[in-house]
């Protein structure tokens, strides 16, 4: 009896709340309550029903609304309209020239065509969504007194919804409970937002139980929030307690649907947002429609078409006036009308113009629209297909998520590409570094760690890996290990369990070898207090392992305390020094073994709660569960990767990080030993000093020391100058050092340590404290605390980290590069770094100009103009030479044609936009070979993309991996996002996603090449097609009185469209190959014919046209003239034309198809054999259709007559001779490169990589000019490099450098300089 | 190790089909490889052309306008639409043996008959507006029927200035699945097709009945008329002929003999009100069918345009011959 009364008051109080707010704030909130007093109650008595719950539906139809909706769609279409307004002309008596219901059938199996596709993609959609509902997660249920396993479906705004390690959250949860002490739950967002770094996520203040229980049914709070958005970093609310209390939430404490738990045993809340209404949901937007640029030229054709057909029917309706005029009497085969009235010529030819227009109206290529979408579903499955798309690593293909702009693949003219994670492997690699003035190269990090790595990924250990060092601890932590298959398929997202950073890192063997003789040292180090130079290795690593930001992995933690526990026991040296048990000997060669150790992987940090083990390992026994002990699980979360590359590597030395807490941190010594250092305090990172440094209590010399890590500008300035010259040499030697790692495209950093006095500390501890009690610009005061301090450091060393480039980025770019394709580069990152990336990706050549624009001040306009008109002086040609001396005083090595780059920088850009300098940064690109963006937000990426997009009018392709380059993946004319690290958002908003960078060769060269010639010359000709048929029943008006009478049986007409010569267009759009894959991938040029449309010009269709009408005057005259005069019938006539109309349209197509397989064939002959199968079937029963002249027996009677057949060769070779001389012709002076390729594709594998070689050399020099070095440049080039190189070798014997490209790099840096300087 | 989960793997197939490798055939269209193919192609089409053009020109054809208005000067008397009936006589004479089998056609000109084809465009009203006369069903309906040809002919050979009649056979001149399948005539009632169309009236054109047609063979009469099974198919082109009789009996068989002939004509059929023409003809037939130039001369000339083109192949052969195209 209550609950009516409850439902009552639930009105009342609504309706006071109307009353009393204004309608907009009622919008902005939400309200939600438990709904747990409510369980088991129907739906009508439910608190929280009108909000969405949490089932998704993202199908566009239901089994019963697919019909209607569908047709509804349908005919949004203009061309299906059209078809539709045909049909119903056909009903219209007067006009009609079919039977109605024939006139029906293209329409209809053009609809059901569609609909048949629409609906497979739409039951997809469903398999995926039930997929996603019926998905498992935990609801809590008052009855029972705990959570029940329920689907993501039935989960309801206002449930408690618990979710343990790995799981994906179903919904958005506000966090009430975490098992976590410290009440924080972390998170993964790669699905969200691509970011893979963990995120903390805290339970709302005041909800974290003293016991670590969760009662949900004590919750009796109203919860007050925002209505849905779609954005991710705002969440704002508060919980209104019976209390009268107000806790104030944020997205601090928002679990996001689709996010993963990660290291937190389990959690819960109470849900706010479901289904649709989830972040999540509202940030998927679902597939796009893009209309490519050929669709939209076949638009504008298909228009000529109806101008063409509103033509002819005009000459029709006047012509059949006309005619009615020239007799003085009626004729008496003219009919009246069925009211025997004679209506007048002018109105007869009125409807005669429709008549015509439904005897015309194939012209209009409707059929092609639906031709175009099955080319582009077959086309689309060749490229998902393609096994050089697939991905080993990740078992992923190519993912196409726009449909329909295949064919733009072809026509890319500029490439925007991201950096990070898409030029790179966003995994940094720690490459060299400088100790004591020593060069230690870690040549194994370079490439033979990467061929080691990936067989170590699928669960094996190579028998010869480098870290075969048994006394080394194993550098493999689990978990970059992929999981096995059957855990992939129940957690979405495994694959982002693994960390960006190489974490394998193989230490170089000739300082392994110090520090191993070190070793010996250490007892005695340790307890001597000094700080002599051998100790400066151990000071150079410990800095490494200290100084830094980085957290051991939270998920570690459990383990971490049974593991310091258990050190504790066994120490002699209390608190701080201690031997490590040592590793588990347990075998690891069986698979089973592995496979065991990465499933423990994911269950560890439930390994400590035994009531969730059985949901993810129940196989695991307790013995195993021994191995979690093993230090080698440590995982670290950094902010920046290159902390946490040099963590490892550190690790690699045998300095483990093995804990880090506020205000102490941990480091395992190489040989055992344990340090626990007091951290003092620590001077964050800023961009100003660019430098950080920890203040550490030495636990054994109880000393107080700073180390410092920062960019050697930063640190070299503050080298203790009253030093002796041996510092001061190895200060030089490692800026030399430090110069060439930075040419070499890494990232340095230099590390310095200080010691500081207590007296000195213990003053400078107070100044700091004042400054951190200050109110006022107590930012600046720290700062200057931390300036304060860092000074007179002594230099320990440098460390290059390289972002190592992804596999073939080089080739790839200079590939595209030769198809004529610009590539810019946008990046967020810094000038430096992102040069040092273009050199080494090849983005910049070594004999390339480089400009720099960095600059904030209004003069952006005047560096501009400058730049520009120095580039106009080097391009124009007449002028090379006399600049020649100009050119030398600034760079002597200089070729006569240089090419240009550009780098500009994020506030630069944001100038020339405000200042509308738009176009002259445009002009001035358009010279350079490539331009480098660097420091530029999403937004400016995506401007710079529009830019050029609609300033330059061309086809451009965007490919990033971050959720900061979504917004110019969305600009441009083709995205492509990079799955991989960074997750999924760039995929989200993708139109195609690959996995490398380097698969963009194959997708552009071939599958963009194919899928462009192919569509265009399909469409082509399919309007073709059209014409030449229309243009026969056009012809034989002039011969029935303009009386719109066709001489082929209506029948085989339509038949003729649909079934007789529609297929092998449609086969030969999805199937043909001009060139193959492998010549189209070693002439990168061949693209350009996409480019710049070669297969489908204005003119091409034009002439396509002329040729249409001249084969159907043809087709329609040789048979006219042989049967003129006899005694012939109409569809007798009217057969050898349709006959040979089907010959000479099909040896069309067979003289366009290049590669003839078994299937064209089959395709070929097929449709040949079904046109005479079905004209000879039909004609053999259809007795009494199409009264009075009707079809019956005419095929038959053909096929026996010896004219039939002449006429049907004759005709046949007379129609396609202008074609097949033309093309033979071309095929003979074989002027465009692909007639050539072509030729070069009939060759021998062997024979052909030649001719390619022999092509390239010939071209090259004609087609790029930078490859022109006059011989005095040359050699004065390559005298500057021997001499540079023996320079080095004499200076620097210990050091080895990979290849010469990146000596030749300095002197790019060089000439780069030279030019800044002048323009800057 | 890695083949452990093969079956599961989302590795696409490594097929021919799947990765675009089938094995093809790549013509490069060049005049090296054309020149034998246009060569070849230009003898036979030349070969064909004087085949066709030797049998065309064996094909005899005798035609001569009636229709007595213009440069006609056959039956001008009858063209006055009052003249009914009108017969009239046409002479004329062989001065070598036409060679048989000798057949009539009647030839009318200007007249689109194919304009009826645009009845067929709703079988409902196929025979609208000649379906029904005062509420009678119209026996054969439409307008092709109604408006059917209805001269008639008679051949005379002048022996020794009498007349000899040169029998026509008028049997088996419409096509044999219209007269055995196509077309049906109401079963008789108690022998008689007049009864069996009892309850329609005849089109309104014509002056007999449908099981009238033919007084002299009571077999050839209603649907299964021969000459109106001719005219119900219908012409192509607004100038066509139409098989009237076959010569093919007697002392005729083997043709018509040298000597003079004449015609008469019952000229019954208007042609003046639309400009068209009328006209008999006289031919034999090849296996090629009736005489036919065009056919011959089309093979020779794009025979001969062949052969030329194979020349010019040569030419540019010879001049851009790259060393790589002897494959």
């Amino acid at each position: 009896a209550t609950e009516p009364e409850k439902n009552n008051y639930a009105i009342w109080s609504l309706i006071k709340q109307g009353w009393r707010r204004k309608p907009e704030q009622e919008d902005k909130v939400r309200r939600l309550i438990s709904n747990l007093p409510y369980e088991d109650l129907r739906r009508k008595y439910q608190p929280n029903r009108q909000y969405a719950n949490n089932s998704i539906k993202t199908t566009k139809y239901t089994v019963w609304s697919f019909i209607p909706m569908n047709l509804f769609e349908q005919f949004h279409r203009f061309a299906n309209v059209y078809f539709v307004v045909i049909a119903m002309l056909n009903f219209v008596p007067i006009v009609n020239a079919f039977e109605p219901g024939v006139a029906l059938i293209p329409i209809c199996v053009i609809l059901i065509l569609t609909a048949i596709k629409d609906a497979w993609e739409d039951f997809r959609r469903y398999q995926a969504d039930k997929q996603l509902n019926n998905m498992p997660c935990s609801i809590y249920s008052r009855k029972e007194k705990d959570f029940v396993s329920k689907c993501w479906k039935d989960v309801r705004v206002g449930d408690f919804v618990k979710v343990v390690c790995n799981e994906v959250i179903p919904a958005d949860i506000l966090l009430l409970h975490s098992s976590d002490p410290n009440g924080v739950c972390h998170i993964e967002t790669a699905n969200l937002d691509g970011e893979t770094n963990l995120k903390q996520r805290q339970i709302v203040r005041g909800f974290a139980a003293p016991d670590g229980s969760f009662q949900p049914e004590y919750f009796s709070s109203i919860i007050y929030c925002e209505k849905p958005s779609n954005n991710l970093n705002r969440f704002k609310g508060y919980l209104d307690k019976p209390d009268k209390k107000k806790i104030g939430f944020g997205k601090e404490n928002l679990l996001l649907r689709g996010c993963t738990v990660r290291n937190t045993d389990e959690a819960a809340g109470i849900v706010v947002y479901a289904g649709h209404e989830t972040k999540a949901m509202l940030n998927n937007k679902g597939p796009r429609y893009k209309r490519s640029k050929l669709e939209r030229k076949v638009n504008t054709d298909v228009l000529f078409c109806v101008a063409l057909l509103f033509i002819m029917c005009l000459i029709g309706a006047l012509g059949y006036f006309i005619w009615l005029e020239t007799f003085p009497d009626i004729p008496p085969f003219v009919p009246p009308d069925s009211n025997n009235n004679y209506i007048s010529p002018a109105l007869s030819g009125f409807y005669m113009f429709f008549t015509m227009v439904i005897l015309l109206q194939v012209l209009i290529p409707i059929s092609l629209y639906v031709s175009i979408e099955l080319i582009k579903v077959g086309q689309i499955f060749f490229i998902t297909n393609d096994i050089d798309l697939y991905d080993e690593e990740t078992d992923s293909r190519i993912q196409c998520r726009a449909l329909n702009i295949t064919e733009d693949l072809g026509q890319i003219k500029y490439i925007f590409s991201d950096k990070t994670g898409t030029l790179t492997e966003n995994k940094m690699v720690f490459r060299r570094c400088s100790v004591m003035g020593i060069e230690y190269c870690h040549r194994e990090n370079a490439g033979s760690q990467r061929t080691g790595a990936y067989p170590a990924k699928q669960g094996t250990r190579p028998k010869g890996h480098p870290r075969g060092d048994a006394s080394l601890p194993q550098g493999t932590p689990g978990r970059t290990q992929t999981p096995d298959p059957p855990h992939s398929r129940t957690q979405p997202s495994p694959l982002h369990h693994s960390t960006p950073i190489e974490t394998d890192v193989a230490p170089d063997r000739r300082l392994l070898r110090v520090t191993c003789d070190e070793k010996t040292q250490i007892q005695e180090w340790c307890r001597v207090s000094h700080c002599n130079g051998s100790a400066s290795f151990m000071d150079f690593f410990l800095a490494l392992a200290i100084c830094n930001t980085v957290v051991v992995s939270t998920a570690m933690l459990p383990r971490q305390r049974s593991l310091l526990k258990r050190m504790g026991s066994l120490s002699h040296i209390v608190n701080s020094f201690q031997s490590i048990p040592e590793k588990s000997s347990k075998s690891r060669s069986s698979l089973k073994d592995v496979k065991e150790e990465e499933a423990e992987d994911y269950s560890d940090s439930g390994s400590n709660n035994p009531s969730r083990r059985n949901s993810s390992a129940s196989h695991h026994s307790e013995e195993e569960r021994g191995t979690v002990s093993d230090p080698n699980g440590l995982c670290y979360e950094a902010e920046s990767p290159d902390e946490a590359a040099l963590v490892y590597a550190a690790k690699a030395y045998g300095f483990t990080l093995l804990a880090r807490a506020p205000d102490r941190v941990t480091v395992r010594l190489p040989q055992g030993a344990v340090l626990s250092f007091e951290v003092l305090d620590t001077l964050a990172f800023d961009s100003t000093r660019k430098r950080m440094s920890v203040v550490v209590r030495h636990p054994i010399t109880r000393e107080v020391v700073i180390y410092t890590k920062g960019a050697d500008s930063a640190i070299m300035e503050l080298l203790d100058c009253h030093v002796q010259s041996e510092r001061k040499k190895i200060a030089s030697k490692t800026q030399r050092h430090l110069d060439l790692y930075a040419s070499a495209g890494l990232r340095t950093l230099c590390i310095a340590k200080k010691v500081l006095s207590e007296q000195a500390y213990d003053d400078w501890a107070s100044i700091r404290q004042e400054a951190e009690s200050t109110i006022d610009n107590r930012e600046e005061l720290l700062m200057e605390t931390a300036v304060h301090l860092e000074t007179n450091l002594t230099l320990l060393g440098a460390t290059g980290i390289e972002d190592r480039l992804q596999d073939d980025v080089p080739a790839t770019i200079a590939a595209l590069r030769e198809a004529g394709i610009q590539v810019w580069v946008l990046t967020g990152d810094k000038n430096e770094t992102a040069v040092n990336i273009a050199y080494s990706c090849r983005l910049f050549n070594q004999g390339d100009m480089v400009f720099t624009l960095n600059t904030d001040s209004r003069q952006c306009e005047s560096i501009l103009d400058c730049t520009l008109g120095e580039v106009r002086r080097y391009t124009a040609p007449s002028q090379s030479w006399s600049f020649q001396s100009i050119v030398g005083a600034v760079m002597p090595t200089e070729s006569t044609g240089p090419t240009f780059g550009l780098v500009i920088e994020g506030r630069t850009l944001s100038m020339v936009f405000e200042a509308h300098l738009q176009m002259k940064l445009l002009e001035l690109a358009r010279h350079c070979r490539s331009v480098l963006c660097c420091r530029v937000t999403p937004l400016q990426k995506s401007a710079v993309v529009k830019l050029v997009r609609n300033k330059l009018k061309v086809m451009t392709l965007s490919i990033g991996d971050g959720a900061n380059d979504v917004n110019m993946i969305q600009t441009a004319d083709i995205g492509i996002g990079i799955s991989g690290q960074e997750g999924m958002q760039a995929v989200m908003a993708s139109d195609f996603a690959i996995t490398h960078f380097k698969h963009l060769k194959k997708l552009l060269l071939v599958h963009g090449h194919w899928c462009y010639s192919r569509l265009a010359k399909m469409v082509i000709y399919f309007f073709y097609k059209n014409v030449m048929y229309v243009n026969l029943l056009f012809w034989y008006q002039f011969y029935c009185g303009f009386s719109g009478t066709a001489m082929i049986d209506y029948w085989l007409m339509i038949f003729f469209n649909l079934f007789f010569t529609s297929t092998p267009p449609i086969m030969f759009g999805i199937m043909d190959r001009d060139i193959s894959a492998e010549t189209l991938l070693g002439l990168p040029e061949l693209y350009k014919t996409g480019q710049n449309s070669e297969f489908y010009k204005r003119a091409t269709f034009w002439i396509v046209m002329l040729d249409a009408f001249y084969q159907s005057l043809v087709c329609f005259f040789i048979p006219y003239w042989t049967y003129q005069g006899s005694d012939i019938d109409i569809f007798t006539f009217g057969t050898p034309m349709n006959t040979v109309s089907l010959f000479t349209i099909l040896l069309h197509l067979a003289i366009e198809i290049k590669s003839w397989t078994a299937i064209h064939w089959g395709f070929m002959v097929g449709s040949v054999l079904l046109y005479f199968i079905v004209a000879l079937i039909f004609s053999a029963i259809c007795i009494n259709c199409n009264p009075p002249s009707n079809p019956y027996w005419i095929m038959e009677n053909q096929m026996a007559d010896p004219v039939f057949y002449l006429v049907c060769i004759i005709t046949t070779v007379v129609a396609l001779l202008p074609r097949y001389i033309i093309r033979v012709l071309q095929g003979t002076l074989a002027l465009s490169p692909l007639v050539q390729a072509r030729k070069l594709d009939r060759l021998s594998t062997e024979a052909r990589d030649q001719q390619i070689k022999n092509w390239k050399s010939q071209r090259s020099p004609s087609e790029v000019p930078t490859n022109l070095v006059s011989p005095v440049d040359s050699f004065s080039n390559s005298f500057e490099q021997s001499f540079y190189n023996s320079s080095l070798e004499r200076e620097m014997p210990d050091m080895q450098w990979d290849s010469n490209e990146e000596t030749q790099n300095t002197f790019s840096k060089g000439h780069r300089r030279s030019i800044s300087t002048m323009t800057v | 190790v890695s083949q452990l989960g093969a079956g599961t793997t989302n590795r696409p197939d490594n097929t021919a089909f799947d990765q675009q490798r089938l094995p093809a055939w790549q013509p490069v269209l060049s005049a090296g490889i054309v020149i034998p193919g246009f060569l070849l192609v230009g003898l036979a089409f030349i070969g064909i052309g004087v085949a066709l053009f030797v049998t065309s020109r064996s094909i005899q054809v005798l035609e001569n306008d009636y229709t007595g208005t213009g440069s006609s000067v056959h039956c001008s008397e009858c063209v006055n639409p009052k003249t009914t009936p009108c017969t009239c006589q046409l002479n004329f004479s062989l001065s070598a043996l036409f060679q048989g089998p000798v057949f009539l056609y009647y030839g009318l000109s200007n007249y689109f008959q194919n304009l009826w084809g645009d009845l067929s465009k709703s079988p409902s009203s196929s025979c609208a507006p000649y379906q029904y006369d005062q509420n009678t069903t119209i026996a054969p309906c439409g307008s092709v029927a109604n408006s059917m040809f209805n001269d008639t002919f008679t051949l005379y050979q002048l022996v020794n200035a009498t007349r000899k009649t040169v029998p026509l056979d008028g049997k088996g001149i419409a096509w044999w699945t219209d007269y055995n399948i196509k077309f049906r005539n109401p079963p008789e009632v108690d022998g008689s097709l007049a009864a069996a169309f009892n309850g329609t009236v005849k089109p309104v054109n014509w002056p007999k009945p449908v099981y009238d047609l033919d007084p002299t063979n009571p077999a050839n009469n209603g649907f299964l008329n021969q000459d109106f099974l001719v005219w119900m198919r219908t012409a192509a082109l607004p100038d066509f002929w139409k098989l009237y009789r076959r010569i093919t009996e007697g002392e005729y068989a083997s043709g018509l003999p040298a000597g003079n002939y004449t015609l008469e004509i019952q000229y019954n059929y208007p042609v003046a009100n639309f400009a068209g023409r009328k006209s008999v003809i006289f031919s034999n037939t090849s296996w090629m069918g009736g005489k036919n130039q065009f056919l011959g001369i089309a093979y020779l000339v794009t025979g001969s345009l062949c052969v030329v083109m194979s020349a010019v192949m040569l030419i540019v052969y010879a001049k851009f011959n790259s060393p790589d195209e002897d494959f």
